[in-house]
């Protein structure tokens, strides 16, 4: 299993830690401590998976987040001690696919990093369609006449969430189990966030979106296909 | 009138309205009605008050803006004040001057008219003489001219008398004998003489004739002279003296003095006096506007600027000119703003520091506590390949670092809200979802205590605009509080929702019959840190913060967190929020005390009955009654509960009185408890009983 991740924390003892409990689950670990160089580090070694802490010296996560995001795909989760609503709209708004509160149990940690990487390991030849877009599951692509939209894999995720039953309402806390991978509610300003995120990519007009529904008191379903 | 005449013959009840003869009236309005007549206008006084009242609002409606700018502006009402009290005073100094020049000319003429009289009446009576004694004088040429006719010499007298006081005064001479006839003026006879066109008839006064006839001497009096051909009167002042002409006969001398001069002059002065008044009221009023001015014109200033101040514009300030007391008002109230503006910044940005600090202290403790979490988890993991003492240890770390992890986090929540820096983040949320979540997180911690948690009123959607991780929380402190404090047994979880379209409300309500809140408890649970026995050892493990950060969290929705408890008997905590944020709460769906009671149940404190209700009482299934209480279909919020009644010290039925139980009791309590248990899981004396026992034992503890 495919399991590179990316530490970028400031706190030498915190991400020493971090390297012990991952290497304990069967993770490889890389390190960078200055947010000036995370892209660098990030473009060197290649990870599976970013693990970002908010507060860094040189350039602040929100900043190196949206970097990462600029050139890649590759799932990133925030480390924060600040679970403000601003710091955590932010943080989600610059392009982390998940979020996680210090202090963290180790246990909690690997789960979310685990969901974000499952995804990858089970592909099943599906071709899905929703509204003018056409979905190739296996080829994780989403084309419209032809053009393929760039999606991150979480924001793919959550598009074939919808996609594949097309009928049904989901509430924002079912949304959060089957593409978060979260067993309990959590945040629902995650999913507000990231369907704002994908709407502005695959609708051609966010403000009236067509493909991902707003069902108000409950929340989203895809559009008419 | 002849009413009885005409009104049967009768045509119209226009008689009706004299109240006079009511069976006739009677009688006829029936008759009116029967025949289906109208009545006639005015016939009825019935309809008369609504039309008054019509009338005075139709009066009055024009005057309310009137009425609304005098009650609203001071100037207005300066101006007019002033108006009124100088126009009152210069009537009263035009009355008096009025009064006085009017004396004096009176007076004066009074004086000028006696002595030309008198002098006058004694030229006439030397005359007579005169004529008498045949003195070749002028007048009595003439009079011998006149074949001593004593006609003629009065003719003459009075011709000779008034024309030395053309326009002045007018002279007539009447006979002394009044029965002679009037109205023949003619020389030829002794009828009534004038001079110029006085009618001497009707100028002297028939009573100051008689005078004369009676009495001797010179008697004067306030008349009217009448012109001939002319009902016109002018005033005047008439004199008279009984004298005897040439031929020793009697007769009337009169000088009529007219007042025309004098009311010309008093007219002018009137009219002066009247245009320098209007002129000084009107002057008046213009000076009090102007000076009311001087002093509104700031104090509306600074009104304006005082709201626009309270709006928030901190950085507004008045217009200070010059050294008055207005300037000095300025000043003031400028210093006062600088003062506000100045402590207002100081506050925001202490609490701007506070929040800093705590977003600070935040961060910099949590790096640290996630190493160590993690490395006590690892150290966990790996117990066993350690010897006990340190495996312990290892567990002992693991277990107290969680307790530390959610005290930081409380009291880092605290903070925030004591800094004024908490959020809502409102959305609808059906409660039912939290309640359900929140007992799926209690489960297990309810399971370990052997309690069972019922949930009652959750048949239909309970909607309120909140903030569902708020809500969640206080919810989730409530249920494991419970379930903690529960003694074991069952903890219900009611849900309801009442109101209208706006101004509704919802309620949770989570009930307990463990140890109960003794009396004055039921507000202190809400203190931080708050513990009813700190003797007690703690089993779970709370911060005792979370009864304090629930209680924020429902006042940030606007809404309420009340305890209601009894010792022995139980607790309830009712979170109510507005259906719709932002609303004001005005009740609860569900009361604060529950209807299972012992106060509802007519027990006392140690669960017997009361005298008078408890018989009739104890007979009642408990469960009847908790279902009863359960189903949340009566939407009426009760006025009763209208205010947070949290101290239960109020209620009878909490006292702190615990009587010891006697056998015959516990009987009778047994058999009740076995009646409730037959499918209900609210267990009444039963379980009572053995609190009321508890509650000396152990005590209370709240404050989880």
């Amino acid at each position: 299993m495919k399991g590179r991740v990316l530490v970028v924390d400031d706190d030498t003892a915190l991400a020493e830690m971090l390297g012990i409990v991952l290497r304990g689950e069967g993770f490889e670990p890389s390190f960078v401590s200055d947010g000036d160089k995370a892209l660098a580090a990030f473009r060197e070694t290649k990870p599976d998976l970013v693990l970002l802490d908010l507060m860094l010296p040189g350039r602040d996560g929100i900043e190196v987040c949206r970097l990462i995001r600029a050139e890649s795909g590759v799932p990133i989760v925030m480390l924060t001690a600040k679970s403000d609503t601003v710091d955590v709209v932010v943080g989600l708004e610059s392009g982390a696919d998940d979020y996680i509160v210090k202090p963290f149990k180790p246990k909690e940690l690997v789960a979310r990093i685990r969901a974000r990487l499952r995804r990858s390991e089970e592909p099943t030849p599906e071709q899905l369609a929703i509204g003018d877009l056409v979905i190739d599951v296996a080829g994780h692509s989403v084309k419209r006449d032809g053009q393929s939209i760039a999606l991150t894999p979480l924001e793919f995720d959550l598009l074939v969430a919808l996609a594949r039953k097309p009928w049904q309402v989901f509430t924002r806390e079912v949304l959060l189990e089957q593409v978060w991978g979260y067993r309990h509610a959590a945040d629902t300003r995650l999913v507000n966030v990231h369907v704002q995120r994908l709407r502005s990519k695959v609708e051609k007009d966010p403000e009236r979106p067509e493909i991902v529904v707003t069902v108000r008191g409950v929340g989203y379903k895809a559009g008419p296909s | 009138m002849t009413r009885d005449g005409s009104a049967p013959e009768g045509k119209r009840g226009r008689t009706v309205d004299s109240a006079g003869d009511m069976s006739f009236s009677g009688r006829l309005s029936a008759w009116l009605l029967r025949g289906g007549q109208l009545l006639p206008d005015g016939a009825v006084s019935g309809p008369v008050h609504p039309l008054l009242r019509l009338f005075s609002r139709w009066v009055r409606r024009p005057l309310l803006p009137a009425l609304r700018l005098w009650r609203r502006n001071i100037q207005l009402r300066v101006v007019a004040t002033t108006l009124l009290m100088s126009l009152a005073v210069v009537l009263l100094l035009g009355v008096v001057v009025v009064g006085q020049v009017r004396n004096g000319l009176l007076t004066a003429k009074a004086q000028a008219a006696q002595s030309q009289a008198v002098g006058g009446f004694s030229v006439a009576q030397k005359m007579a003489d005169g004529a008498d004694d045949t003195r070749p004088d002028e007048g009595a040429r003439t009079g011998n001219r006149g074949t001593q006719d004593s006609a003629t010499w009065l003719t003459g007298l009075v011709e000779q008398l008034a024309s030395g006081g053309q326009g002045v005064f007018s002279v007539v001479a009447l006979s002394s004998d009044s029965d002679e006839p009037f109205g023949d003026s003619s020389p030829g006879t002794r009828g009534p003489r004038a001079s110029g066109d006085v009618d001497p008839e009707r100028s002297v006064p028939a009573d100051l004739r008689r005078k004369l006839d009676t009495k001797a001497g010179t008697f004067r009096q306030y008349t009217q002279i009448k012109r001939i051909g002319s009902d016109d009167g002018v005033s005047a002042l008439i004199i008279g003296k009984r004298l005897n002409d040439a031929n020793s006969n009697q007769y009337q001398l009169y000088y009529l003095f007219p007042f025309t001069q004098e009311e010309e002059s008093l007219k002018l002065v009137t009219g002066t006096l009247a245009t320098a008044g209007v002129f000084v009221v009107i002057l008046l009023g213009a000076i009090a506007w102007l000076v009311v001015r001087q002093v509104v014109t700031p104090v509306r200033m600074a009104a304006g600027i005082s709201e626009r101040l309270a709006a928030g514009l901190l950085q507004e300030r008045m217009k200070v000119t010059g050294e008055d007391d207005i300037a000095r008002l300025g000043e003031s109230f400028n210093k006062m703003a600088q003062n506000l503006q100045v402590k207002i910044q100081q506050l925001e940005e202490l609490s701007r520091m506070q929040r800093r600090f705590v977003s600070d202290v935040s961060h910099e403790l949590r790096t640290p506590l996630t190493t160590v979490r993690m490395a006590a988890d690892v150290i966990h993991d790996a117990r066993d390949e350690f010897d006990p003492a340190t495996a312990r240890s290892a567990e002992l770390l693991w277990g107290q670092l969680d307790r530390f992890e959610s005290l930081l986090a409380e009291l880092l929540e605290i903070s925030r809200f004591d800094a004024g820096a908490a959020a809502l983040e409102a959305e609808p949320v059906d409660l039912r979802d939290v309640v359900h979540r929140v007992i799926e997180g209690a489960e297990p911690l309810a399971e370990r205590k052997g309690t069972r948690i019922v949930v009652r009123g959750a048949e239909q959607p309970v909607i309120a605009e909140a903030d569902p991780r708020r809500v969640e929380r206080v919810l989730r402190n409530l249920v494991v509080n419970a379930v903690e404090h529960g003694e074991g047994r069952d903890v219900v979880v009611r849900l309801a929702s009442a109101g209208g379209k706006s101004g509704g409300a919802v309620a949770v309500a989570v009930r307990d019959y463990g140890v109960g809140l003794k009396p004055g408890e039921a507000t202190r649970v809400f203190n931080r840190f708050w513990r009813a026995d700190p003797a007690r050892a703690r089993t779970t493990g709370g911060t005792g913060l979370g009864l304090s950060i629930a209680v924020e969290d429902a006042r940030l929705h606007g809404g309420w967190l009340q305890a209601w408890g009894e010792p022995g008997g139980g607790s309830q905590f009712r979170l109510t929020l507005p259906r719709t944020a932002g609303e004001t709460l005005r009740g609860s769906p569900i009361p604060l005390e529950p209807e299972d009671s012992r106060r509802h149940r007519g027990l006392d404190e140690t669960g017997q009955p009361r005298a008078g209700a408890g018989r009739k009482a104890s007979t009642i299934p408990v469960q009847a009654r908790a279902a009863q209480a359960g189903d949340a279909a009566s939407p009426v919020p009760e006025p009763k509960v209208a205010r947070p009644e949290a101290d239960p010290t109020a209620l009878p039925g909490s006292g702190a009185r615990v009587v010891p139980q006697t056998g015959g009791v516990r009987g009778e309590a047994a058999a009740r408890g076995d009646s409730a248990r037959t499918d209900e899981p609210v267990r009444g004396g039963g379980a009572e009983q053995e609190a009321g026992q508890g509650v000396e034992r152990e005590g209370g503890l709240r404050g989880h």
